[in-house]
């Protein structure tokens, strides 16, 4: 990230010496932008400040109590429950991004750089449509008619390739496994991944590509050399949306995943972990006292992971920047 | 296969030395019919003629022969560039299955119950057939519509701040929050609007603004992502032509920033909509729930559209026929909606794009 | 600047005011004011349980019908969704899945309600839950508590098992593996089967719940439509789900006493007339301990309450509640919503009780 911010406050920085040597007339368009400019992203973190505490205030009841009380009147011991269901969180969203992110990057080539020109603008928005579809119908779609229809080949899966631990256990026998499940949340994701990748690889400096196209590259070698490490912040920010997409997803995992309150690695079996978004939309509606400030203590539990991938991926991002030759 | 390969390259090289060294055009056509036909008999011979197993194993081979073909033709460079291709065109070909697949289901099955009474009646006194979702379809508008006058404008001013003034501790600061932001389970986005109301309205107050709320937490950290990486990254040239000739810097980057990065801002928001109109477990709590039409967002429950489809499946009544099929019209209607906007959104950019933006 | 920003906005004004009418179904109602009985006017609001969300459906249509100046609005969140809100005076009412706790009753802790007065608990939606399976070629399948409570909890794994074969020996039971379909949901459905299971059965060995236990496997589904679903994708499969939503489906006989009974809404209704009251309530309180072993009673039985006030402090709220349960646990009202929901009428008996009940409601 930083090395992509560091553009703009160069001319900041300029600007500022300019102003120095010639003192420059102080516009009331300007300062009224940036008050309103700066005052949006203190809203925002005034914002987020106000669900946090809500978080926190609704969640310290299930945090303080006695695991004994919370077995009788909750669904258990706080951390026995949350972290299965923190893994089933995890899990899910990793598996979604591996299959979501090698495709929805190369449908952004296709329409950015593979397409003829005037099918590029029709494709991507034919990829949006998928953004257009809520996710009560993915998960109407998914339970109902992709995991009936995929389970023969997760059983052939099991069957045949079950020595590679993920694919082994029993099968499930309707289908509504991790995999069916981190399938249906990658085609969610997917048009987020696609459109924004698409944008930033169109941005990509012409000129690079014009020289590297000249200097005999070929078409993939003129985009991993030009295209790609100037895209490298706008695909990593992607990724974070998109995986923030995954881990916050709830009605289409929860209608599609058979999840149970497990960790389980095997992606083909009738039991599942859980993910913590699912679990609190499927037990919220009955849930009363007690039991409500657990599973908003869970909700907590997603926060915080969503704050550690997030230090991780910025951490990521950071030490490669260096060497980065993007602008 | 090399044999057959290096054929038409002796032959050829007499011919035209420019074409030397490279596949005939009709060579990918070939070897994709070919793969896919050795697949079909491959699947027949081991039980069974199958139609999917046979495109996804003849879409395999096709990448590894073609691979193959062009590595002891073109050599290891343009075979990549060939792989890469293939990649990429089946990385598309994917991706238009479940889009294919999702819109199918639901057109066949939302279509029956496509007719007037479904776009001018309510659900209110409604039992079994008949009814329509005119109350969920005012509702979801009215609820979008605020989340997006509330999201936009914060979301938008945020993203220039970020991109445009924005560099030390605080900027940092909230390009991490959003990030976080982005990770709130929608649940718990309505679980927040719904105790905020009750703090300013009393206890169990559910309204639609209520519901605008709960979007908006989840829409903002979409428009800022999604904004500020397109606003980063419009090319410095421009910005300084347009400070040397005096421009102001607000003015700057309302004429000549923004509208440079408008198309994919548009797109951004567009997919910020898409996000949060399909949400239903925060508006089922924080909106509530009637049959009935209700035209004040500011006053009891408000009905949406996918609280309307989830409701219609959920919970039917005998016989469950007319409610499933409320439920697949409502979600047709739904990303017909959603494509209006999208088209709308394009058009919108449209006007406001410089001429020779992008590609 | 300006200029372009003019067409858009006229076309998204343009879309809103064409939406923006009142649905066509709505605008005739007020003008048959003259054929209702009571001139009652206002919102009643109910939250809770979604087991009789079709039910409720259909009673708030009738009432409706029958007063148009009144709009009933139940939102079926979820039995404990509307027990929070109607202790915390969000609703009128509230339905749910189970009558309210001892430690949960008290007077004084309802907003809605006066500081003198408690909660009622009275049942109002009776509904069998129905063992549905899908196994090719079988047909008319017979099970015991016992044996039910060894499938679902994971003991008995292939439709051949001999436990089974013991109970449908005419049946041609394949090999193929049991897969059992549970709630992934918290539910009262899945609160009164286990609580079934637990007391019919001497294998299950766990307390009614809401939630699933935990150690046993099973493939789980969301709500009654997933658990349908599920078992009518999958490939032998058993479920549990209420009765009216099984249609098309192959539905257990369930062993009760030497006979096997089918979950006819007869069968259920039998159930909460031979089931005592929780000991300690109040006269007009109607909190029942389901007695699972009734003769002739179908024994996986869900009964949900609509929980009221026995004072409420606005006049106009125990007026509106007052004929709208009142309706709902009428003999007219209970035939009604059979008829679309599924659900089993209640009995004369049952009826006359909660009528005196809601008599009394200030």
């Amino acid at each position: 990230m930083s090395h992509s911010s560091s553009s703009p406050s160069t001319t900041e920085r300029q600007e500022s010496s300019e102003n120095s040597l010639v003192p420059a007339k102080k516009r009331i368009g300007d300062s009224v932008f940036k008050g309103l400019s700066t005052g949006s992203g203190v809203l925002i973190l005034v914002v987020l400040a106000l669900v946090a505490l809500f978080l926190i205030m609704q969640a310290l009841p299930a945090l303080t109590t006695s695991p004994d009380l919370l077995m009788q009147q909750g669904y258990g011991p706080f951390w026995s429950w949350v972290i299965p269901i923190a893994f089933g969180t995890v899990y899910s969203s990793f598996l979604a991004l591996l299959f979501a992110v090698p495709v929805g990057m190369g449908i952004a080539l296709f329409i950015s750089h593979y397409a003829p020109r005037q099918l590029a603008q029709p494709l991507g928005y034919v990829i949006d449509l998928l953004a257009a579809v809520p996710s009560v119908v993915f998960g109407l779609w998914g339970a109902n008619a992709f995991a009936p229809s995929v389970n023969t080949a997760w059983i052939w899966l099991n069957r045949n390739m079950g020595w590679f631990p993920p694919f082994g256990g029993q099968a499930s026998g309707t289908g509504r496994t991790m995999l069916t499940a981190s399938l249906v949340l990658a085609v969610m994701i997917l048009p987020i991944i696609t459109s924004l990748c698409r944008e930033v690889f169109l941005q990509a400096p012409k000129l690079h590509e014009e020289a590297a196209l000249a200097l005999g590259a070929t078409r993939w070698e003129m985009i991993r050399m030009s295209v790609l490490p100037f895209a490298r912040a706008g695909i990593i920010s992607a990724v974070m949306l998109a995986l923030g997409r995954a881990l916050g997803e709830t009605m289409a995992v929860a209608m599609i995943l058979s999840g149970a309150n497990v960790i389980n690695w095997q992606v083909l079996t009738g039991t599942n972990s859980n993910t913590i978004a699912a679990t609190i939309a499927l037990n919220f509606p009955e849930a009363f006292g007690l039991r409500v400030n657990q599973l908003i203590a869970g909700g907590l539990v997603l926060f915080v992971i969503t704050l550690a991938v997030n230090m991780l991926a910025r951490w990521v991002v950071s030490r490669r920047a260096a060497f980065s030759g993007a602008n | 296969m090399s044999t057959t390969a290096t054929a038409p390259k002796s032959s050829r090289h007499e011919a035209s030395s420019l074409t030397a060294g490279q596949l005939p055009s009709w060579s990918t056509w070939v070897a994709l019919v070919a793969s896919i036909v050795v697949a079909a008999l491959l699947t027949v011979a081991f039980g069974g003629f199958n139609l999917v197993g046979a495109l996804a194993l003849g879409a395999l081979l096709f990448l590894v022969v073609m691979h193959v073909w062009s590595m002891s033709v073109e050599g290891g460079r343009k075979a990549v560039d060939r792989l890469a291709k293939h990649l990429v065109v089946a990385a598309f070909v994917i991706a238009l299955i479940p889009l294919v697949w999702v819109i199918w289901s639901t057109l066949t099955q939302g279509l029956p119950r496509m007719d007037v009474t479904f776009f001018t009646n309510s659900m209110r006194s409604v039992v079994g057939q008949g009814g329509g979702l005119a109350h969920a379809l005012t509702g979801t508008l009215w609820v979008t519509g605020i989340a997006t006058l509330i999201s936009v404008p914060i979301g938008l001013l945020t993203a220039v701040y970020l991109s445009e003034y924005g560099h030390g501790r605080l900027a940092r600061g909230i390009t991490f929050f959003v990030d976080v932001m982005t990770g709130i389970p929608s649940i718990v986005a309505g679980l927040f609007a719904y105790s905020l109301m009750t703090m300013l309205r009393g206890p169990g107050t559910q309204n639609g603004l209520a519901g605008a709320i709960a979007l908006s937490v989840l829409m903002i950290p979409v428009v800022v992502r999604s904004t500020e990486e397109l606003l980063r990254i419009v090319p410095n040239e421009l910005r300084e032509a347009s400070y040397a000739l005096g421009v102001p810097k607000w003015a700057t980057i309302m004429k000549v920033v923004i509208p440079t990065a408008i198309s994919g801002i548009v797109s951004g928001v567009i997919l910020a909509i898409a996000r949060i109109i399909g949400e239903t477990a925060p508006l089922m709590i924080a909106a509530g729930f009637t049959a009935s039409q209700n035209m004040n967002p500011l006053n009891n429950a408000m009905m949406t559209m996918p609280v309307f489809v989830y409701d219609q499946y959920a919970h039917p009544g005998v016989p469950v026929a007319p409610y499933h099929e409320r439920a697949w019209a409502g979600a047709l209607t739904l990303i017909l909606l959603v494509m209006a906007l999208n088209l709308l959104g394009r058009l919108i950019a449209r006007r406001f794009a410089p001429k020779t933006a992008g590609r | 600047m300006k200029k372009k920003l003019v067409a858009p906005l006229a076309i998204m004004a343009a879309a809103t005011l064409a939406f923006s009418g009142c649905a066509a179904n709505e605008s005739g109602n007020s003008s048959s004011a003259g054929a209702s009985d009571a001139n009652l006017s206002g919102t009643l609001t109910g939250r809770g349980a979604s087991s009789m969300r079709a039910a409720q459906e259909k009673w708030v249509a009738d009432f409706q019908t029958k007063n148009p100046g009144v709009t009933v609005n139940y939102s079926p969140d979820g039995s404990g969704a509307g027990r929070e809100a109607f202790t915390a005076g969000a609703v009128q009412f509230a339905g749910s899945d189970r009558a309210l706790k001892d430690t949960e009753m008290g007077a004084g802790k309802f907003a809605r309600c006066t500081p003198e007065s408690n909660a009622l608990n009275l049942p109002v939606y009776i509904s069998p839950i129905a063992v549905i399976y899908n196994v090719q070629g079988v047909k008319d399948l017979k099970l015991d508590a016992d044996t039910l409570a060894g499938i679902f909890s994971g003991k008995i794994t292939k439709w051949n098992d001999p436990k089974i074969k013991a109970l449908n020996a005419s049946a041609n039971l394949p090999a193929t593996n049991i897969t059992a379909v549970h709630r992934s949901d918290d539910s009262g459905t899945t609160n009164n089967f286990t609580d079934y299971l637990g007391k019919a059965s001497t294998v299950w060995g766990q307390d009614a719940s809401d939630t699933w236990p935990k150690n046993f496997k099973g493939e789980a589904a969301k709500g009654t439509s997933g658990v349908v679903d599920a078992v009518k994708t999958g490939t032998g499969t058993i479920g549990y789900a209420d009765e009216s939503a099984t249609q098309g489906l192959d539905i257990a006989d369930l062993k009760v006493g030497n006979e096997f009974v089918k979950p006819t809404p007869e069968a259920a209704a039998k159930i909460v007339d031979g089931s005592e009251k929780v000991a300690g309530r109040a006269e007009h309180d109607w909190a029942l301990n389901l007695n699972r072993k009734a003769e002739g009673a179908y024994p996986a039985v869900l009964v949900s309450y609509a929980i009221v006030c026995e004072d409420y402090k606005d006049d106009k709220d125990a007026q509106l509640v007052k004929s709208y349960v009142g309706y709902i646990a009428s003999a007219d009202g209970q035939k009604s919503a059979s008829e679309s929901a599924g659900n089993a009428p209640l009995s004369d008996k049952m009826a006359e009780n909660i009528k005196a009940a809601i008599d009394s409601i200030k």
